[in-house]
């Protein structure tokens, strides 16, 4: 990985929001360095500008100062090349699962030479047979394995998800871990987590970014040694996420019961 | 069906009272569906009555007033208009009788017939009482209220002229239709889009658009060239309004997570409009279309009957001038039908391209 380092990097990032009276404080100082086929995850209260820091790396926002470099090339827009999940209700809902997965394809106008990796992702992210369902006719899940789908289609060199699994039910929320992980060591591409769920961080990272809130900075960056796959249950899985909500407890200005986070 | 056995579990009467109940349960199911079926030929003889009352009643009852009953050739046989009138409700008669028989075999459609058997049993009586009081004995005021065989009698009298005029109408509403749609979509993207274009037109969209297109009528004749584009110009303005003003909502309500993700997928601006904007924008614009085209059938028929050559709305002036209010009568029904026809077909289309917004297959 030291021979790639500085795939992406952040340098002394910082972004204020204008409230209607006070200015609050985003992101201070942000600096981070994420190397290529790397995994990793923000996590933090909310507040704490985890969001943000990923729509600035989409070019989605604008720093105040500070800069944001992919391989070199400083950030200034959005890119093909920078791949996003929404949390929820990013799909196009008057097109059919298939041709939101193409949407991208189709928008730089190279979907007809590429029109046979449109059913590889849907055979990869298990949505055969779904494909000309339109998105308000499938579980919240699959709706959002077509969003990664679609993500992935331009094969971006990094993939940034925003809360992908925020919104699902436990049991479907694993799942989709499993299909991301699978589908990372597949692509190899690189991907940016914003989580709230230590767990998910845990099960998925091979670094964890923790930010605090007020103003918006990292407080640690923990590495996962953990080999992959991991167990949920265990015995290393467990120890580090005690060590990582005790973290949380003292990184928080108030301490926080356990099982919120 | 004994129904005075007692059960008590108590006595050992049990098993045989449960027995009892299963045969009673059973009977009465098969009762039901045999009760279904003779309730629901009922219901199909019940619609039909009506139309059989209205034809026994034309046929039997005697001519009392002096209604000259106009005989017509066609193709070497000889026609009266209640010969016509006859042929009609017996056509209307076959047709509600099939719809039965077809409607019969699915469960909603046999609800929906079965519910509207009485509604068309009165409308049966309803002919029957016209018939009498408008033809029969002419009760009713006359010559405005003729009968229904003199109405159709129209028909027969001057058919293909009826049917040259509604064209005329059908031409005019579709031009007009394309026309303004074509140019309310384009205005409401603009609108949408343009926040510039948005501040200057939107106001004077709003000021214009509440004003009836008729009253522009004396502008219109005077700056066209000729009569029939001075009517389309009248319908595209009144469809444009609603069309554009709706279009423009709809773009202006797209989620901005919508334009994000098509951008960071590599859409231009032109993709963003065209495959975001207004894909999102086309349930309103339906709405539009639905509004307007309401508005372009009130403004078609004034526009005819204010200074048109041809269509429906000349036609009524035309039969007015020589107190023929049957062929009025005559166009009116033609209206009716041609313009609910308009309605459901434009129904259809919006089914089909909102195709995505219905069903949850979950």
């Amino acid at each position: 990985m030291s021979e790639n380092s500085g795939f992406l990097q952040l340098s002394h990032i910082c972004r204020t929001y204008q409230d209607d009276e006070n200015e609050i404080e985003a992101l201070q100082n942000i600096n981070l360095e994420v190397f290529r086929g790397e995994f990793v995850s923000l996590i933090g209260a909310s507040g704490c500008g985890k969001t943000t820091t990923l729509r600035l790396i989409a070019g989605l926002d604008k720093p105040q100062a500070g800069h944001i470099y992919l391989e070199g090339s400083e950030i200034t827009g959005t890119d093909p090349k920078r791949g996003f999940v929404f949390q929820q209700g990013a799909l196009f809902d008057w097109l059919t699962v298939e041709d939101n997965i193409a949407a991208g394809l189709k928008a730089r106008h190279i979907y007809r030479r590429n029109k046979e990796k449109v059913q590889q992702f849907i055979n990869m992210t298990g949505l055969t047979g779904f494909e000309k369902a339109f998105p308000h006719q499938i579980s919240g899940g699959m709706a959002q394995r077509v969003a990664i789908a679609r993500g992935l289609i331009n094969a971006p060199e990094i993939l940034l998800l925003d809360e992908p699994m925020g919104a699902l039910d436990s049991f479907t929320r694993a799942a989709l871990q499993d299909k991301l992980r699978e589908l990372q060591k597949i692509s190899r591409t690189t991907m940016i987590l914003v989580t709230h769920d230590v767990d998910e961080a845990i099960y998925l990272s091979d670094r964890i970014v923790i930010m605090t809130p007020r103003p918006g900075r990292i407080s640690e960056i923990i590495t996962v040694k953990i080999p992959k796959p991991r167990q949920r249950g265990g015995v290393e899985f467990l120890e580090l996420r005690r060590e990582l909500l005790e973290k949380f407890e003292l990184a928080s200005a108030k301490p926080q019961p356990e099982y919120v986070i | 069906m004994k129904k005075d056995i007692k059960c008590n579990p108590s006595s050992g009467q049990a098993d045989f009272c449960i027995q009892n109940e299963i045969e009673k349960e059973k009977i009465s199911a098969k009762e039901d569906q045999e009760d279904k079926i003779g309730k629901y030929w009922k219901k199909i003889i019940l619609t039909i009555f009506g139309f059989l009352l209205a034809l026994l009643g034309n046929y039997f009852i005697p001519q009392k007033a002096a209604v000259e009953i106009a005989v017509y050739r066609i193709g070497g046989l000889h026609f009266d208009i209640n010969d016509n009138y006859r042929i009609v409700l017996l056509a209307l008669m076959i047709c509600f009788l099939l719809d039965g028989i077809i409607s019969g075999k699915n469960e909603k459609n046999r609800k929906h017939y079965a519910h509207m058997a009485a509604f068309r049993f009165v409308l049966g009586i309803v002919l029957l009482i016209w018939d009498i009081g408008g033809t029969k004995l002419q009760i009713f005021t006359q010559p405005f209220f003729p009968g229904p065989a003199q109405i159709l009698g129209a028909f027969l009298e001057e058919g293909p002229f009826i049917f040259q005029n509604t064209l005329y109408s059908l031409r005019l509403y579709a031009v007009g239709f394309f026309i303004g749609t074509t140019v309310g979509i384009g205005t409401g993207i603009l609108i949408g889009w343009f926040p510039t274009v948005y501040y200057w037109v939107h106001p004077v969209l709003h000021m214009t658009g509440i004003i009836p297109a008729v009253a522009w009528m004396p502008f219109a004749l005077t700056l066209f060239p000729t009569p029939f584009s001075a009517a389309v110009f009248l319908i595209v303005i009144c469809v444009w309004f609603p069309v554009a003003s709706l279009t423009a909502m709809g773009i202006k309500s797209t989620p901005k997570q919508l334009f994000e993700a098509a951008r960071i997928l590599g859409g231009g601006n032109s993709y963003l409009v065209f495959h975001v904007a207004v894909p999102h924008a086309l349930p309103e614009i339906f709405s539009g279309f639905g509004t307007s085209n309401a508005f372009a059938f009130t403004t078609l028929v004034m526009a005819e009957m204010m200074g048109q050559p041809g269509g429906l709305g000349y036609y009524i002036n035309l039969s007015q001038v020589w107190s023929a209010y049957y062929k009025v009568f005559a166009a009116i029904l033609v209206m009716a039908i041609l313009f609910s026809f308009i309605t459901v077909l434009l129904h259809a289309v919006e089914l089909r391209a909102l195709r995505w917004q219905r069903g949850l297959l979950k």
